[in-house]
């Protein structure tokens, strides 16, 4: 399993043909308290860059975007009674959506975690 | 020597005195107040109605066997003190709901006249309003509600009148309605104008609905409306509800919008941007006349968010500038009470392209100065393109009155006054602070109405949450924090003109006094407000778990 990033602040797991898709610890940190997670419905076509969930904090609502095209397999339930999850445990239980990629191509434009983590040291 | 046997000495130690706990939890002038649930009762009301009796609606008091201490004395009836009812005592009319007729009671607190004036005077005295002090909250414009305006719309003339009376007999009020319309279009250089949208967020509704129409009636339907970041937060909101996609357009380093950024964007499917000028970074868009041939150019049209016309009023006509719609909030601009106070009011001001646009009804004058209300019955031909209705009746009555009041009051000088000292008086508050907190835009020239600072260089651990809620103890209402997003830990701080030199300075002092105790780590911050009627209250939990209706206590516990 290999895990990429992106300029978003989104992570994508992947194993095989199958992804995780959650934000990452620095976004959380940012964002403050999660008071409300909105993930998309299983069999929602995704391309990539697309707008896949809405994640709200005391302040403001921000947009999550699929990081891979594909099809949604399932969003995290926990997350409509759990919002703190995403705080808890960002890249962990706090994830998002899980999807069946449709072109795994695309994951060679995203960063790995160190390119990620330089990406963060400069922001 | 004789000796005070009162015991007092008037230097009595204070120490530890806001300990003390009080019976009743009162502190003195600081009255603490149940929830109105809790303290109503399904025993008591304030009104005293003659006892009903049971019946079908039929026949008389006789025949439904009486429903108790409702005869009157023939003695009494004979004095001229006293007038009897005239007929007999009120009875139940016939109960037509069938299986829905109630079976229990609903619940609804009762209180005795004196207990519900206390309760509400009470839960009044621990909020803050625009009449006790400086209210800050910037793009909210609180500023003083001159009491002209409030004699004005008491009048019985305009107070006293419902929107379905017959129109001659209303002549005054639609007078009203249609000279404030007049001096709308010549305070904007547009024109015309939608009176009947009752708020901002409505009024931008009604004129991207215009826009559609436009677009729908050339035969050219459009999909994305731009918005840029340091718009209304609405904008997007509101161009979504319209069956909108919303695109963001960047800002530049110095707040403003990047028009390269905006003409690399425009093209045939855009169907018009939504730009807030002044924006909320208080700055103007000096490049708007720019931004609006771009986009009439790409066959888009042009909206601009006139929630701070406040800071051009009397300055600066937005029709000279190429917009096609914008709303004016009376409620801000024209001073009419807001924020708990009264309600909001949104007419739109419109260009030529999107006038035959607007909706219905409106108000016509005519050559022997008889002023008609053109609806839907009434229009004819004259308005065929119009998109439809949005709200039952005229507008918002109140708010024209009170606004129409403001303008006449001040005039051209006066408001041209209005928004040369909003200015002055924003730039005095960034000019005084901006060495005090980080004010991100200072460098690029004079703010407008509004100041905006944010949290860079307050130390690890303290955030504008803690200066916000310091300012609470002090006194003031806080300023509008963590907007707009563009700014991290966004103070945006509005003055109004309405504020002397004296409530500035004041007010300086405060916000000067929290920032140099955060920035040297005063820990007795991240625990403020010490002094309000609550303590800081957990907004992560009120907005993980809302509780929305009130519970019996055990019915609550039992919930859980």
């Amino acid at each position: 399993m290999s895990r990429y990033f992106t300029e978003d602040h989104e992570w994508i797991d992947v194993d095989g043909d199958t992804a995780t898709v959650g934000i990452t610890d620095y976004a959380q940190g940012q964002l403050g308290d999660i008071v409300f997670v909105d993930v998309p419905e299983e069999g929602k076509e995704l391309a990539k860059g697309d707008e896949a969930a809405t994640v709200e904090s005391v302040k403001a609502a921000s947009d999550v975007y699929t990081p891979a095209s594909g099809t949604v397999i399932e969003g995290n339930a926990e997350l409509a009674d759990q919002p703190g999850l995403v705080n808890e445990d960002p890249e962990g239980d706090g994830w998002f959506f899980k999807l069946t990629l449709s072109d795994t191509s695309e994951l060679e434009e995203l960063m790995d975690e160190t390119a990620y983590a330089a990406f963060v040291s400069k922001l | 020597m004789s000796i005070n046997r009162s015991g007092w000495k008037p230097e009595m130690s204070q120490v530890g005195a806001s300990d003390t706990a009080t019976f009743t939890g009162n502190r003195a002038l600081m009255l603490e107040e149940p929830l109105i649930f809790e303290i109503g009762s399904t025993e008591t009301t304030g009104v005293d109605f003659d006892p009903i009796l049971p019946g079908t609606g039929r026949g008389t008091a006789g025949e439904a066997g009486g429903g108790g201490g409702a005869t009157t004395s023939d003695s009494l009836a004979a004095s001229p003190l006293h007038r009897p009812s005239d007929g007999p005592p009120p009875r139940a009319g016939e109960d037509r709901l069938g299986d829905l007729s109630r079976t229990a009671p609903i619940g609804l607190p009762g209180l005795s006249e004196p207990e519900a004036v206390r309760h509400y005077t009470r839960l009044s005295r621990q909020n803050y309003a625009i009449d006790l002090g400086l209210f800050p909250l910037g793009s909210c414009t609180m500023k003083h509600n001159p009491r002209l305006n409030e004699r004005m719309a008491r009048l019985p003339g305009f107070a006293d009148i419902h929107p379905l009376q017959p129109v001659d007999t209303v002549q005054g009020a639609l007078g009203v309605i249609n000279e404030l319309a007049v001096w709308l279009i010549e305070l904007t250089g547009m024109y015309g104008v939608a009176m009947t949208p009752k708020a901002g967020a409505h009024g931008e509704l009604c004129g991207i609905l215009c826009i559609r129409a436009a677009l729908e009636a050339r035969g050219d339907p459009r999909s994305v409306i731009l918005v840029p970041e340091s718009a209304h937060g609405t904008n997007p909101a509101t161009a979504a509800f319209a069956g909108y996609k919303v695109e963001d357009i960047p800002a530049t380093p110095d707040g403003r919008v990047d028009l390269e950024a905006l003409k690399a964007r425009l093209g045939p499917d855009v169907a018009g941007v939504m730009i807030t000028n002044p924006n909320t970074c208080g700055l103007f868009e000096r490049d708007m006349k720019a931004i609006s041939d771009a986009v009439h150019a790409a066959g888009g049209y042009v909206y601009c968010d006139g929630a701070n016309f406040n800071a051009i009023v009397g300055r600066v006509r937005p029709g000279d500038l190429g917009i096609d719609a914008m709303h004016i909030n009376l409620h801000k601009t024209f001073s009419t009470p807001h924020g708990g106070g009264g309600p909001g009011s949104g007419p739109v001001v419109l260009s030529e392209a999107l006038a035959p646009y607007g909706p219905l009804p409106f108000t016509e004058r005519h050559a022997d100065r008889h002023i008609t209300l053109v609806e839907e019955e009434t229009v004819g031909d004259r308005h065929p393109h119009s998109f439809g209705r949005m709200s039952a009746f005229h507008g918002q009555m109140g708010m024209f009155t009170r606004a129409l009041a403001y303008i006449l009051s001040h005039g051209a000088d006066g408001l041209r006054q209005v928004a040369e000292d909003a200015v002055l008086n924003a730039n005095y508050v960034l000019r005084s602070l901006d060495k005090t907190l980080d004010a991100p835009f200072a460098h690029s020239g004079p703010c407008m109405h509004e100041a905006l600072f944010s949290d860079n260089g307050l130390p690890e651990g303290f955030s504008t949450i803690d200066i916000a809620k310091a300012l609470i103890d002090e006194g003031y209402h806080p300023m509008t924090m963590y907007f707009p997003l563009v700014v991290h830990g966004a103070m945006l701080v509005e003055p109004t003109e309405t504020e002397s030199k004296a409530a500035l300075d004041q007010f300086i002092g405060a916000l000067r006094s929290v920032a140099e105790r955060a920035k040297a780590g005063d820990s007795s911050l991240k625990s403020a407000p010490h002094f309000a009627p609550r303590r800081r209250l957990d907004e992560t939990l009120a907005a993980r778990k809302p509780v929305l209706v009130w519970k019996e206590p055990e019915a609550a516990k039992a919930a859980e």
